[in-house]
Formats: structure tokens, C-alpha cells, sequence
């Protein structure tokens, strides 16, 4: 009897396999825990005695501060395991490294990890709840929830809004959760980036392609300007920053020409001044740190959502008392 | 919805009228006045139903009531058994309510387990200097030891019924009916 729960499953592994309504689900959840954060007791007892891991095996600063706060404003305990100096380093594997934590009695696992496909792969084999905080290229759910409730949060709805994502997709995990979801709910997605850094086949998913930066603002209500990774200058796929910056930065002078302002988003961490400018990302059109709000709260509903995901309890639970 | 089978109407519009008239008297004796007077609404309907108390009140005593809305189901001790509800409804308290007289408004009272989280979520927004209770209908069948301060109409609910609370805002019509399931 736990329809929400029934509905979003044991784990969250990516937007791929989720359905528009259950996308909808967690960003009509996610409203109310909006306030929560604006409480002067920043705290609700709905997950009070369950025990989260954060586990980390890849730097990260912003989505497991995001996670953590999360975790606590809804009364979980938590742990955090960074990879290095941990048992990780000598060895263990991802497996034996969670089936030792759920042998301490845990309920959930966050989980951000270097592979594609590592969320799953734990998700299979383990009883506790798993929620992908990001794996390899493969997908960063709540990074692309916390990008579709900022846009239904400025533009009233996500159906028709045409969001053009600029910068690396073809390594990028957020521009992949971005694709399933908007598309999913009826956005017009489009991308824009040097050619070798978008994956081949891509217009094949029915998202418009631009070439020029200043083509792509001229269409889209919201650019979603992804950071690019230093590593690919040095891998060849760009030849440099500055040329970058030059061909695809999103600057101020760029936007002037757009026949309507354009709603601004990043995930950051930013690198100013590469593929953004720093008027754009502290302008009036930049929901940069609205993103930000917005990720404490969209994974708040997450971790509740999935929280409830127990029918053996509730029917244990049902037996045992009278009504 | 539940398949029902019979229902009986135990308050129509206008008994509903006069119980919700009588219920703003009583908070108001209850609170000697209007003086630091705020309802605070369980949603969905208990939100409905404390608007129209305070503005009874408002119109029999002149001044502004504050209205506030609760939504309990953060605070709820059976989530695991229900699971999450699909859409929580809005909390809205917009005032520091210490030292406040706070009266919590309710369509039903039933388990109290309601009120109980109701309570504590309160304690989270301040230190009222009292709490009190007001339901439109008192249907027994406590499990936890909460009693109503006001209660609109008392009734006794056999195990197959429950009470169905109707309010035009939300359902079209004003109707308090004891239903039977088939």
C-alpha cells in the first residue's frame, strides 16, 4: 500500500528509466520541502532513525554538502566515506565495501563513483536504497530534477520551454539527465559545443543541434552552460581555453542580441571566464544559486520518496496492530 | 474513494453554519478575546475550516484573526506504513508563535495520532502560550490521550463507517456525512 513508493522503486539510478509522471512525482514532492529550509527549525522528523551513507568514491563538494543537509533536515543520521583513506584504497571492492556498511544496519546509499553504470551495478546487489549522486558519464539525477524544478520554477512549466545545453555533452552526466528528463516532460531540448565533444547520433533523440553559440541563443529561453572539464583540452578535443571561450563562452555581449532575456543555469563549479563570464553568471538572468536552493529540496524529496519503499514493513506493520 | 454503500447525513449546510457559529463563540470565551488569538488549520480541510472560523470571529469581534496552515505529514510516525503521501500540502505559519494563543482547527478528530504530530511540528515554530483544539466532529477512537477543547458535533462510529467532512470550497457543498462501507 505504499503507492508513491511502488512508483519510484528501491533506487534511483538515473532519469533514463523513469517515467514523466514519477518525474513529476519528485518535483511536486520536492515544492514543500522548499519551505522546510526557510523554517526557523530547519527540520522534520519524517526520516528519524534511518542511517544514510554518503558514499564518495570521486571529489565532491557541492552535491554531498547537498545530500548531507538534505539527510539531516529530515532527521536521518549519516555517514560520510570519501574513497581515499578508506578501505577502498586497499582494495576492497565496491561490493564488499557496501555489504560491510549494510552489515552496520544502514537504509540508503548515496553513491558517487568514477564508473558508468556503478549505481546500478550496487543497486542490484544490495537491499539498501541506492541513489546515484553521479556515475562516470552516465547519469547525475538530481542534478538534472534540481535543473527541471529551477526552470517550472521561472518559466511556470517545463512544457514547450527550449533549453539548449552548451559545452561538453558527450562526457557530461548532467547533460545526460538533462536529455531524459526535459524531453521527458515535454521540453524542447536543443545542444551546442564543438563537435567533437557531442556525441554522434544525437538529433536521432529529436534535440536540435546548433553549431554557433549565437544561433543556439537566439532560439533557446534557457541556456544550461555545462562546465568544461579541463582534461579535454589536454585530450585533444579543444585547443584551447581562450579559443573556447572565444567560439562558445557565453558572454554578455552575446546575450544583448537575444530577442528575450535568457534564463541562465550552470552546476557548477564554474570556470569563469571559460565558458562563462562572470557578468552573465552573477547577472540578473542567472538562477546559478537557485539551482543550488532548489538541489537541497529536490533531494529531500528523493530520500523521502524512496524512504517509504518498504511493503514488507507496512505489511508487517498492518498484522501486527489492529488497523 | 471508498465504494459506499449508505450514508446518513449527520450535518447539513445550515446545522453546519450554526455548529461553526457556535465553535467561534467558544474559541473565543476559550481565549478570553481575540488577543494573540491565531488558528492554525490541519490541510486540507482543517485549513478550510479555521478561514471561516476566524472569519466569523472577525465579524463578531472586528480586528484581524491570523490564520496559519499545517501540514503534518513530515511528522507523521507511520511512513514506512503508509509510505509517502504523493502531494504534501503547504505549512504556512507566518508569525514567531510564542506566547500566542494557537487553536488548531480540524475536520476530524479520530486516533489523535493527527494532533500528536500536529503538536510537535508547532513546537518547531515557537513556544505558544497555550495550544488548544477545535474539530468539527469528534468521532471517538482515541489511541493516543488527546481530547478536543471544541468540538462541533460529537458522534459514535461503528467499525464499518467512517465520516465523510464535505466543504464547498473544496467539494462543491457543505455536508458532514457518516458513511457506511459496503
Amino acid at each position: 500500500m505504499t503507492p508513491a513508493a511502488a512508483a519510484l522503486g528501491k533506487d534511483l539510478v538515473g532519469l533514463e528509466h523513469l517515467s514523466a509522471e514519477q518525474i513529476r512525482l519528485i518535483l511536486d514532492t520536492a515544492e514543500p520541502f522548499k519551505e522546510v529550509s526557510e523554517r526557523p527549525i530547519k527540520k522534520v522528523p519524517a526520516l528519524r532513525g534511518k542511517t544514510i551513507v554518503n558514499l564518495f568514491f570521486e571529489a565532491s563538494t557541492r552535491t554531498r554538502i547537498s545530500f548531507e543537509f538534505a539527510e539531516k533536515r529530515l532527521s536521518a543520521d549519516t555517514v560520510n566515506v570519501a574513497a581515499s583513506g578508506s578501505s577502498v584504497q586497499k582494495g576492497e571492492t565496491l561490493v564488499d565495501t557496501a555489504k560491510n556498511l549494510e552489515a552496520m544496519r544502514i537504509d540508503m546509499v548515496v553513491m558517487r563513483h568514477g564508473s558508468s553504470g556503478a549505481a546500478q551495478f550496487l543497486g542490484d546487489r544490495i537491499r539498501s536504497n541506492v541513489i546515484n549522486a553521479g556515475d562516470g558519464k552516465h547519469e547525475h539525477p538530481t542534478q538534472g530534477l534540481l535543473d527541471m524544478l529551477t526552470i517550472r520554477d521561472h518559466h511556470g512549466t517545463l512544457e514547450g520551454v527550449k533549453v539548449c545545453l552548451v559545452g561538453d555533452i558527450l562526457h557530461s552526466r548532467v547533460a545526460r539527465s538533462n536529455l531524459w528528463g526535459l524531453t521527458k516532460l515535454g521540453a524542447q531540448v536543443a545542444v551546442c559545443g564543438p563537435r567533437p565533444l557531442l556525441p554522434r547520433g544525437i538529433e536521432d533523440l529529436g534535440v536540435t543541434v546548433f553549431s554557433r553559440i549565437e544561433a543556439a541563443i537566439e532560439w533557446a529561453d534557457v541556456l544550461n552552460v555545462l562546465r568544461l572539464q579541463l582534461e579535454r583540452m589536454e585530450a585533444g578535443f579543444i585547443p584551447s581555453l581562450r579559443e573556447y571561450f572565444r567560439v562558445f563562452g557565453v558572454t554578455l555581449e552575446r546575450l544583448e542580441r537575444a530577442p528575450r532575456p535568457l534564463t541562465i543555469m550552470h552546476p557548477g563549479p564554474m570556470n569563469r571566464g571559460v565558458e562563462i563570464e562572470s557578468q552573465v553568471a552573477d547577472g540578473p538572468h542567472s538562477v546559478i544559486l537557485d539551482q543550488v536552493t532548489n538541489g537541497v529540496a529536490v533531494r529531500m524529496a528523493v530520500l523521502y520518496l524512496l524512504a517509504g519503499g518498504r511493503p514488507e514493513l507496512a505489511d508487517a506493520a498492518k498484522s501486527g496492530a489492529g488497523e | 474513494m471508498a465504494r459506499a454503500k449508505t450514508s446518513q447525513i449527520l450535518l447539513d449546510a445550515r446545522a453546519l453554519a450554526r455548529a461553526l457559529q457556535r465553535m467561534a463563540v467558544e474559541i473565543t470565551e476559550l481565549a478570553h478575546g481575540t488577543e494573540g488569538l491565531v488558528l492554525v488549520g490541519i490541510q486540507r480541510r482543517g485549513v478550510e475550516l479555521a478561514e471561516r472560523l476566524a472569519g466569523l470571529i472577525e465579524r463578531a469581534e472586528g480586528g484581524h484573526i491570523p490564520r496559519g496552515a499545517l501540514d503534518i505529514t513530515l511528522y507523521r510516525d507511520d511512513l514506512e506504513v503508509v509510505g509517502p503521501r504523493p502531494v504534501i500540502g503547504e505549512t504556512r505559519l507566518l508569525e514567531d508563535l510564542t506566547g500566542k494563543h494557537v487553536c488548531i482547527v480540524d475536520d476530524v478528530l479520530y486516533t489523535g495520532r493527527t494532533v500528536r504530530a500536529a503538536l510537535d511540528e508547532l513546537a518547531d515554530f515557537g513556544r505558544p502560550q497555550r495550544i488548544s483544539l477545535c474539530v468539527l466532529v469528534d468521532r471517538g477512537g482515541r489511541e493516543l490521550p488527546i481530547q478536543a477543547d471544541i468540538v462541533g458535533k460529537q458522534v459514535k462510529v461503528g467499525a464499518r463507517e467512517f465520516v465523510e467532512v464535505l466543504i464547498a470550497e473544496l467539494d462543491g457543498k457543505d455536508e458532514v456525512n457518516l458513511v457506511t462501507r459496503s
